[in-house]
């Protein structure tokens, strides 16, 4: 099915596209009506099996990924779109630094169709807690770094700066001499400058598209503080079993996590000149953690975060994984149309009710319906979702996990091109 | 304490969450001579009860896994006790569960099996990422009378309708059901794979099962 393609013919300039995309989107964050109903093509290898690109070529070839986003891009029209090259194009940077907390297509023993996949480890232990709440800088130079990484392992060797000072400064140096941290050295220059020709040979594209009329979707990423405690440092056995035996540790925890993750993010965000901050959520939903922990360890630390984001003018996309429909009259509780949520499998219809004059809902679209429904299918299940949540605007069509890997290319076609016809 | 009033109070203190004392109390009963093989039937007497609350949406996943850990502690301390020949409580109808190809999570996979060991069931879990050949051959081997399917990504949708089709090709769906579950599966992913059935959880699962077979 070859797409229309309305917008390329509607006689408006690229620059009054991007304009209009831009304040579609938006609307809906201020939860207003815009023209039409709202899209963003949220994907990850969709979008180069849409070009017939393994995985694997996708997160290897820089080239062929850039031109495989265009063509999506194009093709679709999205309102907005969430760069290919930061949530694919790392596989030549990752086999420099012989990463370990991932696998990914052609990788340890997975196929090239496969997706790459985050491994569930403790990468801090219990007894290290304190090391951490002492001196998180420290803590993630000598001990995690070297653990995500076998080429990060000299790391361990490198000075602890805060008791080195005057005279002991020069004397410091010498490990710089050493064969492993030489290597070391070595790796970061060949990695940083393998990582800096991906991010211009996205940024290329990222500034082709914009030429062309489109804008992102995400500027930067950030995580939830008892995501990031359980994912990345404790594990998710670890951080579960913490609530009860270090549940004071695990709360001060949360609160460095708190002053401390939103840097990066800022930082990136700005560098892309966005607005956009993605916040992917993998703990708090039904069925994982009980009401009360969720208030006690999830919500909390997470709600200052996006506060202090929303307060310097940063708009949090937040994507609540599983089913949160349990939390939603707690997660309303965020300043008004500052924010999007982003909806996996929470009762959408529910999430409207009781956070439709708070928060822009975006999400609805059943993955299995794009995999193996009909075009057919996807045009009512947008029109029903246009009506149902779309309804007074607040509103951006999206599947609960973006557009699935495996969805019918003219499915993704019939959805992108329905909301077009959705006006308000 | 009378052997009674500790056992009540171990079954209480574990189901409770209530883990130093409850290790403590059980490794002070196993001290006293109580009879390991019997601790480790309140033990499991208590998870029925952490089931339960699982089941009635007081506990959770974090729940789940201290229980586990409980029992896991004063399994290591009884079972050097253990006469060897004396045997344990003979168990019930096997479930296999994986989860498929291609796939690496195994939470909710995990649970399941938790959940279904806990309700009787002796489950043979074969881990993630698991080839089609290795479920032919674990069938062929443990000859379950429900086989579990996990896959949290959407790749899995067609690892699992590959995985169910070989079973099939291979004559050993008959007298057999299969279940699916995780991620994004629903009913229309149900038809998609040809399974039995699918759940949205690990109490649909054990529903699943205690429907097709009772423990």
């Amino acid at each position: 099915m070859q797409p229309k393609r309305a917008d390329a013919n509607s006689g408006r300039t690229p620059a009054q596209l991007l304009a209009d995309r831009e304040q579609r989107l938006l609307a809906a964050v201020q939860l207003e009506r815009p023209d039409r109903l709202p899209t963003a093509l949220f994907a990850h290898f969709w979008i180069s099996r849409y070009s017939g690109l393994t995985n694997r070529q996708a997160m290897y070839d820089y080239g062929r990924l850039g031109a495989a986003v265009v063509k999506a891009v194009s093709d679709l029209e999205p309102d907005a779109y969430v760069p290919g090259h930061n949530v694919m194009a790392f596989g030549p940077t990752l086999d420099l630094i012989d990463y370990r907390q991932l696998e990914w297509p052609g990788h340890g023993g997975l196929g090239d169709n496969v997706p790459y996949q985050y491994l569930d480890r403790e990468y801090m232990t219990v007894a290290e807690y304190d090391e951490y709440l002492r001196d998180p800088t420290g803590f993630m130079l000598h001990r995690y770094l070297p653990r995500a990484a076998n080429a990060f392992k000299p790391m361990a060797m490198l000075p602890n700066y805060p008791s080195v000072l005057h005279t002991r400064i020069p004397q410091s140096l010498a490990v710089y001499a050493n064969p492993e941290v030489r290597q070391l050295l070595q790796t970061l220059i060949t990695a940083g400058e393998e990582m800096q020709r991906m991010q211009e040979s996205g940024a290329k594209i990222v500034a082709e598209l914009k030429a062309a009329g489109f804008p992102l979707a995400l500027h930067a990423t950030c995580g939830a503080p008892f995501d990031v405690a359980s994912d990345y440092l404790r594990g998710s056995k670890g951080a579960m079993l913490d609530m009860f035996r270090n549940k004071d540790k695990l709360l001060r925890l949360l609160e460095r996590l708190v002053e401390l993750l939103p840097a990066n993010a800022i930082a990136t965000a700005d560098r892309n000149q966005g607005k956009f901050i993605f916040f992917p959520l993998h703990w708090g939903l039904d069925g994982f953690m009980s009401p009360q922990q969720f208030e006690t360890f999830f919500w909390p630390p997470l709600r200052r975060v996006l506060v202090g984001l929303i307060d310097l003018g940063y708009i949090p996309v937040v994507f609540w994984e599983g089913d949160c429909t349990s939390r939603l009259e707690v997660i309303a509780d965020i300043p008004p149309g500052k924010a999007i949520y982003m909806f996996e499998r929470s009762d959408l219809k529910k999430a409207k009710k009781i956070l439709g004059n708070r928060v822009c809902i975006r999400g609805g679209m059943p993955v299995s319906t794009l995999i193996t429904g009909t075009a057919e299918q996807t045009r009512d299940t947008v029109k029903r979702l246009f009506d149902e949540i779309g309804d007074g605007g607040g509103y951006i069509l999206d599947s609960g996990v973006g557009i699935p890997d495996e969805a019918k290319h003219e499915n993704v076609v019939a959805m992108f091109e329905t909301a077009k016809e959705c006006r308000y | 304490m009378q052997p009674e009033e500790q056992k009540q109070l171990l079954i209480q203190q574990i189901a409770d969450m209530m883990e130093d004392e409850a290790v403590a109390l059980a490794k002070q009963m196993l001290a006293e001579g109580y009879p390991p093989l019997e601790l480790l039937g309140h033990c499991r007497e208590a998870m029925e009860i952490v089931g339960k609350r699982y089941e009635t949406g007081e506990y959770f996943l974090p729940e789940l896994m201290l229980a586990g850990e409980m029992l896991g502690s004063i399994g290591e301390i009884a079972k050097p006790l253990i006469d060897q020949g004396a045997g344990t409580k003979a168990k019930g109808a096997t479930v296999l569960i994986g989860t498929v190809h291609g796939d690496l999570h195994d939470i909710g996979k995990n649970i399941v099996s938790f959940m279904l060991d806990i309700n009787g069931y002796n489950v043979i879990d074969i881990g993630i990422d698991v080839p089609v050949e290795e479920f032919i051959r674990n069938i062929r081997e443990h000859k379950p009378v429900v086989v579990g399917l996990s896959g949290f990504l959407t790749l899995a949708f067609d690892s699992m309708k590959e995985t169910i089709q070989r079973i099939e090709a291979e004559g050993l769906r008959q007298g057999m059901k299969i279940m699916i579950g995780g991620g994004q599966v629903d009913e229309t992913i149900l038809k998609h794979t040809g399974a039995d059935a699918y759940g949205m959880n690990a109490m649909d699962a054990v529903n699943l099962c205690k429907n097709w077979i009772p423990a």
